[in-house]
C-alpha cells in the first residue's frame, strides 16, 4: 500500500518532524514508509475475532503507591540539563504569540 | 424573529486534594517556589516510571458515587499523545475509553425550577505544568510544580439551557467534592476549572447546533458571563446569515470577550492508546460498596434535613449547606445544644464577616462549636443581649477564652435589675420629653428611639425585654 | 590469562584469595579498554578515574576485614540507555549527547550496592532501534570476532564489550532481541528476562510494553550471577513482578533429566542458515543425551511476529519519544524562530534517519482512522501470540530455537532497505511480544568461524530452567572459554 504524500506530511506534522525537502528523498522515505506498513498489513491475514486486546502481558492489577510525599529533586538537579533556563524557570520559545494560534499541537 | 434555545455541557475539571501527585510522590501544595515539587517522574526525565496514587483511585471512585455514577469495576489509564511546553512528556496520563466513573447525574435547582443533569462520565488524570509568558522578551517560563497534580474530569451530558443552570451544576460539583473531601475547590487557585460546550438551536428544532467550546473558565462569574456572551454571539450569527465554526474559544474575563483559538480543521489527533507503563484498575463490587458506605452526608440530603429537621428555610438551607465546614459546624454547634436558627445565623454572617476580617478560611473558626453553643445560650437565657452577643463571637477571635468569662471580665452581664432600669427609662423620659409626646399620641415609632437611648445610657447591657415594658408602663 | 579475561566468578575467587587486589583487578580492565577499545568501539564514555576510586574503597573495606558484597570489586558495563546519575547517558543519540540523568536506574543503584564498578557505557543503536548498532549517531561497534561485520544490535557495544574483555559483566536491554540477537553474534551468554523481573525503572523507554533489562556475560554462571542482583521487584516500577526470588546457585548443577524441551517447527522454515540447523541439530544431540526429551511444537502465528513487533514498538517509541523536544534537556536546535519551528528542528536535527522512521510509522498506525487497523489488531494478535506460547508450554518446558537466522552481517550490508534487517528479528521478538524470557548461548561456528547462538525460550518466570539447560549447552558445546584474537 503506497502511503501518500499527504499522510506522510500529517504524520511529520504530528511528530513534528520535518519531511526531506528534495524529491528523491522524499521518495526514498515513501518507499521505506510503503515497505514498513506493506509488512504491517500481513497482520489483516490474522483471524483476530472475538480476540481481546492483550492490556498486559502479564496478569497484573491495582499496582499502586500510598499517598506520600516524598522529596523532590532540587530545583539546581531539575535544570541541570535545561539548554536554557531563566530564573529557575525552563526557558521556552513563546508558546503563545496571538489570540489565534493553537494552543495545543 | 426565531426564538433560541441554548444548549450546554460542562468539562468540569476538579483538582484532587491528595498530598502527593497523581505518579509521584512530589508534594501537590500550592503557591511553592518555582521548580522545587518535581522529580524525574513529573518532569519526564527519560527512563522515569509513573506509579498511582491509590487515593486518587478512591477519591474518583467517591466522585463517581456521590453523583450517582456507575463506578467501573475494572479500568486502565491512556496516554493522550500532544506537544505542548507544559507537557513534559508530550502526553497526558489519563483514561479514554474505559472511564473509572459513568452514567452520573445530579439533580439541580435554577430560575425556581428543578431538573436532572445527566453526567457522562469522570476520569482520573494528570495536570499540566505552568507557563508563564513574557510579552517584553517574547518567551515562555516553564515550571513543573504543577505536573502530576491529580485532576478528576467531569463531563456532563448537554442537559443546561441557561447559564443560571450551569452555574447551578457548577455549585452542585463543588459542595459535593467539598463535602466528600476530595477536593477543595479553591476556583482561585486553579483547582476547580470548567470548560463550557454551548450551541444554540431554534425552539422546537431537535438537531444541535454546531458547538463551540470556551476553555479554562476558572469563576462563576466567568462561566456565567461567557455563557451569556457566546449564546448571543451565536444567535447573531445565525440571524445575520452565517454559520457557527466548531472551535475553541478562550474567554477574557477583564474584558468579557470571547475569541476563537483555533478551528475545527486543526481538530487534535491524541492518538489516545492504553499507558503500557501502568496496570489495569481492579474495583470489586465489596470495594465499591465499602467506599459509597464511608460518604457523609451529601449536600441535597443535608439540604433537607435542615429543612425539615432544623425548620431553616430554604435558601439559608441552601447556602449554609454550600459551605461545607459551615454546614458541619452547624451539626456540631447543634449537636452541642445550640437552637438551630440562632446557630444558622451566626454561621450566615457574624462568622463569615469575622474569618475575612481575620484573615481566616472557613475550616478556620478559631473557637469550638460548643462554644457557639454556649455563647447562644447566654443569649437565650438574657445573661446578654443580643448586640452584646456579636461583640462577644468578636472577642472569641481573638482570645482563648469561654464566652462566660469575656462577659465577666468586660462586665458585659445584662442589666435585669428593676431599679436601675427603671432609673434610667425615667432619665430618657425626662431627657426626651418630646418623644415621649409623640408617643403617646400615637407614634409607635418613638418607643423605638427611647430604648435606644436607654441602651447607650446602660451600656448596652439593659435587658432590652424588661426596657421596653418599663417604658411602655410609664409612657400609658 | 589476564585479569580482565576472566570471568566474574573467577575474579571473585582472585579477589578473594588476595591474589590480586580489586585496584588492580580494575587497572587491568582499564588498561585493556584503553588498549582494544579503539578496534572495537564498545564504548560511548568510560569512568576509570571514578572506577579507580570506588576500587580503592572497597579495597579498604576489604583490608580493614570487611566482607564484599555480591558483585565486589567486579568492573561492569552499562548500555547506555540505562541512567546513571551524573553520568553521561546518551542513548547513543545526538538527541541525549549531553544528558546527565540527576537519578540512578534500579538496577545501577542494585549494582552499586552489590560493589559491581561502572567502568563505562557501552554503544548501542540510537535509542534501541536496531540490529547492528550501525544506528549509533557516534561510531560503529566491531563485531570482535570478525570487525568487518556487525556485533549486532542494539545492546551491540554490551556484547562486544563482554566478548572483547573489555568488562566481564555488562548490562543491555532487550526490546525485540537486543541482548540475545547480540550475544548470539559476540559469541557471549545473554538473558531477556521475563518481562517485569527487572526494573525498568531509569531504563529510557523505546517500547515500554517490550523493553526489558538483562544480564551479558562470558558465561551462563556469570549470567546466573549478574541476573540475581538485578532481578526483583521495585516499587518504582508499576509493571514489575517477582513471585519468587531467582535461586543462582540451582541453575549450575546442569541437571536437564526429564525436562521436555520443544522444537517448533515453524522456527524450522526456509530462510534459516544451515549453520544455524547444524547448531540446533548439536544442541538437540547434547540435551538428549544429558537426559532432556525433545518434542515437537507449534507456534502457527510466527509469520505475524514481526509486523506485531513493528505495530507495537514503534506506536510505543512514537509516544515514550515525544518528550525529546529541546526544552527540558538534551539536544536544542539553534535559530528556531518559533517553539513549532524549535520542536521540528530540534527533532529532526537530533533524532538519526531509522528513529524518526520509526516515529513516522507510530504515529502512522496510531493516528485516526488507522487504530483498530494496525494497532488494535497487533493488540489482539499479540494476546494470540501469548495463548500459542502458553499451549506450547503444556507439552514442554522450555523451546530450543535460533537466536538468529543468519551469521553477523558486513556492515552496511543490510542498509538498503529498513524491512531486510526487521526480518532478521524473527526469534527473538515473540518473546518480547508474550513477556517470556529467553536466553542465548554459544553452542557452534558457522563455516568461517563465527559464533553461532542458540535460543532457550521459557514460560514467564522460569528462568532457572533456562540456565540450567543452558548450562549443559556450553559446557557441551564448542565455544566454551574461547576469546577472540585481538
Amino acid at each position: 500500500m503506497r502511503v501518500s504524500l499527504e499522510e506522510l506530511a500529517y504524520v511529520a506534522k504530528l511528530a513534528h518532524l520535518a519531511l526531506p525537502e528534495d524529491a528523491a528523498a522524499q521518495n526514498k522515505l515513501l518507499d521505506e514508509m510503503e515497505s514498513i506498513i506493506n509488512l504491517a498489513n500481513q497482520l489483516a491475514l490474522a483471524n483476530t475475532e472475538n480476540v481481546a486486546p492483550t492490556a498486559h502481558v502479564l496478569p497484573l492489577e491495582n499496582v499502586w503507591r500510598k499517598d506520600e510525599v516524598k522529596n523532590s529533586l532540587t530545583t539546581e538537579q531539575l535544570l541541570q540539563n535545561a539548554p536554557a533556563q531563566v530564573a529557575n524557570c525552563f526557558k521556552v520559545p513563546a508558546a503563545i504569540t496571538n489570540a489565534n494560534e493553537e494552543e495545543k499541537f | 424573529m426565531t426564538a433560541y434555545e441554548t444548549v450546554i455541557g460542562l468539562e468540569i475539571h476538579v483538582e484532587l486534594a491528595t498530598k502527593s501527585k497523581i505518579f509521584c510522590s512530589c508534594s501537590t501544595t500550592f503557591g511553592a517556589d518555582v521548580n522545587t515539587q518535581g522529580c524525574p517522574v513529573c518532569l519526564g526525565l527519560p527512563g522515569a516510571l509513573p506509579v498511582i496514587n491509590e487515593k486518587v483511585v478512591e477519591f474518583a471512585a467517591k466522585a463517581g458515587l456521590a453523583t450517582n455514577c456507575r463506578v467501573a469495576n475494572y479500568c486502565k489509564m491512556d496516554r493522550k499523545n500532544y506537544f505542548y511546553p507544559d507537557l513534559p512528556k508530550a502526553y497526558q496520563i489519563s483514561q479514554y475509553d474505559l472511564p473509572i466513573c459513568e452514567d452520573g447525574w445530579l439533580d439541580i435547582e435554577a430560575d425556581g425550577t428543578g431538573k436532572r443533569v445527566g453526567i457522562i462520565r469522570i476520569h482520573m488524570e494528570e495536570d499540566a505544568g505552568k507557563l508563564t509568558h513574557n510579552d517584553k522578551t517574547g518567551h515562555s517560563y516553564f515550571d513543573v510544580n504543577r505536573c502530576g497534580v491529580p485532576l478528576l474530569e467531569i463531563v456532563t451530558q448537554p442537559h443546561m439551557n441557561s447559564a443560571a443552570e450551569a452555574k447551578a451544576m457548577l455549585e452542585n460539583i463543588k459542595e459535593i467534592m467539598e463535602t466528600i473531601g476530595v477536593s477543595d475547590c479553591k476556583m482561585e487557585e486553579g483547582s476547580l476549572r470548567c470548560d463550557v460546550n454551548l450551541s444554540v438551536r431554534p425552539i422546537g428544532q431537535e438537531a444541535f447546533g454546531t458547538r463551540t467550546e470556551t476553555k479554562n473558565l476558572n469563576s462563576f462569574r466567568s462561566v456565567v458571563n461567557s455563557i451569556s456572551f457566546e449564546e448571543k454571539r451565536q444567535i447573531r450569527v445565525l440571524e445575520t446569515g452565517g454559520k457557527i465554526i466548531q472551535e475553541t474559544r478562550r474567554w477574557d474575563d477583564e474584558l468579557g470577550v470571547g475569541y476563537s483559538m483555533r478551528s475545527k480543521e486543526n481538530e487534535q489527533d491524541y492518538r489516545y492508546f492504553p499507558e503500557p507503563d501502568l496496570v489495569p484498575i481492579v474495583l470489586p463490587q465489596e470495594k465499591i460498596d465499602a467506599l459509597k458506605e464511608s460518604l457523609p452526608e451529601l449536600p441535597a440530603i443535608r439540604r433537607n434535613r435542615y429543612k425539615t429537621v432544623y425548620g431553616l428555610s430554604d435558601a439559608d438551607a441552601r447556602q449554609l449547606v454550600f459551605v461545607p465546614a459551615f454546614a458541619n459546624f452547624l451539626d456540631e454547634a447543634i449537636a452541642a445544644g445550640a437552637t438551630p436558627k440562632a446557630a444558622a445565623n451566626f454561621l450566615m454572617v457574624g462568622i463569615p464577616f469575622l474569618l475575612k476580617e481575620n484573615n481566616l478560611t472557613e475550616n478556620q473558626i478559631p473557637f469550638s462549636p460548643a462554644i457557639l453553643a454556649e455563647l447562644i445560650a447566654l443569649i437565650e437565657n438574657n445573661t446578654i443581649s443580643s448586640s452584646i452577643g456579636s461583640q462577644v463571637l468578636a472577642e472569641l477571635f481573638s482570645q482563648k477564652a469561654s464566652p462566660k468569662e469575656i462577659i465577666e471580665a468586660k462586665g458585659w452581664s445584662q442589666v435585669s435589675d428593676t431599679g436601675l432600669i427603671s432609673q434610667a427609662v425615667a432619665a430618657a423620659i425626662a431627657e426626651n420629653p418630646q418623644s415621649a409626646a409623640d408617643y403617646k399620641s400615637g407614634k409607635g415609632q418613638a418607643l423605638g428611639f427611647l430604648v435606644g437611648q436607654v441602651m447607650r445610657a446602660t451600656g448596652g447591657k439593659a435587658n432590652p425585654k424588661m426596657v421596653n415594658e418599663e417604658l411602655k408602663k410609664r409612657l400609658s | 590469562m589476564q585479569l580482565y579475561e576472566m570471568t566474574a566468578l573467577a575474579l571473585q575467587k582472585v579477589i578473594k584469595e588476595k591474589q590480586a587486589s580489586i585496584p588492580e583487578v580494575v587497572q587491568s580492565q582499564l588498561k585493556r579498554i584503553e588498549s582494544t577499545d579503539p578496534k572495537i568501539g564498545a564504548y560511548i564514555s568510560t569512568f576509570p578515574e571514578e572506577a579507580m576510586a570506588e576500587a580503592q574503597k572497597q579495597q579498604k573495606i576489604l583490608e580493614a576485614g570487611g566482607t564484599l558484597p555480591l558483585l565486589g570489586g567486579l568492573p561492569i558495563a552499562i548500555k547506555d540507555n540505562i541512567c546513571t546519575k551524573d553520568m553521561l547517558t546518551t542513548c547513543a543519540s545526538k538527541m541525549l549527547y549531553n544528558f546527565c540523568p540527576p537519578y540512578d536506574a534500579t538496577v545501577i543503584s542494585k549494582l552499586k550496592e552489590a560493589g559491581a564498578i561502572i567502568v563505562g557505557k557501552t554503544n548501542m543503536d540510537e535509542f534501541a532501534m536496531g540490529s547492528s548498532t550501525e544506528h549509533s549517531a557516534f561510531h560503529l561497534t566491531k563485531n570482535p570476532w570478525d570487525t568487518s561485520r556487525v556485533p549486532g544490535g542494539s545492546s551491540g557495544g554490551s556484547a562486544a564489550a563482554v566478548a572483547a574483555s573489555l568488562a566481564p559483566l555488562a548490562l543491555g536491554s532487550d526490546t525485540g532481541g537486543s541482548i540475545r540477537q547480540p550475544a548470539a553474534f559476540c559469541g557471549v551468554v545473554g538473558l531477556k528476562p521475563t518481562y517485569g523481573t527487572v526494573s525498568r525503572y531509569g531504563l529510557i523507554a523505546y517500547a515500554s510494553s517490550l523493553d526489558q533489562i538483562g544480564p551479558f556475560a562470558k558465561d551462563v554462571t556469570d549470567c546466573a550471577l549478574l541476573y540475581s542482583v538485578i532481578s526483583g521487584p521495585d516499587p518504582k516500577d508499576s509493571t514489575s513482578v517477582m513471585p519468587k526470588p531467582f535461586n543462582q546457585k540451582a541453575n549450575l548443577e546442569g541437571n536437564v533429566k526429564g525436562l521436555k524441551i520443544g522444537l517448533a517447527k515453524e522456527y524450522l522454515a526456509n530462510g534459516l542458515s544451515f549453520a544455524n540447523r547444524q547448531a540446533l541439530a548439536k544442541a538437540q544431540a547434547i540435551l538428549t543425551e544429558a537426559g532432556a526429551e525433545f518434542v515437537e511444537v507449534s507456534l502457527p502465528l510466527t509469520q505475524y511476529n514481526v509486523p506485531v513487533y513493528y505495530i507495537i514498538s514503534c506506536a510505543e517509541a512514537s509516544s515514550n519519544l515525544g518528550r525529546y523536544d529541546g526544552i527540558k534537556y538534551g539536544f536544542r536546535a539553534e535559530n528556531a524562530e518559533s517553539l513549532k519551528d524549535l520542536y521540528e528542528k530540534t527533532r529532526s536535527q537530533g533524532f538519526g534517519a531509522e528513529v524518526q522512521r520509526r516515529i513516522l510509522l507510530g504515529t502512522y498506525v496510531l493516528s485516526s482512522g488507522y487504530y483498530d487497523a494496525y494497532y488494535k489488531k497487533a493488540l489482539q494478535v499479540r494476546t494470540l501470540v501469548c495463548q500459542d506460547f502458553a499451549a506450547a508450554f503444556t507439552k514442554c518446558n522450555m523451546l530450543l530455537a535460533p537466536t538468529t537466522p543468519n551469521s553477523p552481517w558486513q556492515f552496511g550490508e543490510k542498509s538498503a532497505n529498513p524491512v531486510d534487517m526487521y526480518l532478521e528479528d524473527i526469534f527473538t521478538v515473540s518473546t518480547n511480544i508474550a513477556g517470556l524470557p529467553g536466553i542465548s548461548v554459544p553452542v557452534a561456528q558457522d563455516e568461517t568461524g563465527l559464533p553461532v547462538g542458540l535460543q532457550l525460550i521459557g514460560p514467564a518466570f522460569g528462568e532457572e530452567n533456562l540456565f540450567k539447560a543452558a548450562y549443559v549447552l556450553e559446557q557441551k558445546g564448542d565455544r566454551l572459554g574461547l576469546l577472540p584474537r585481538l
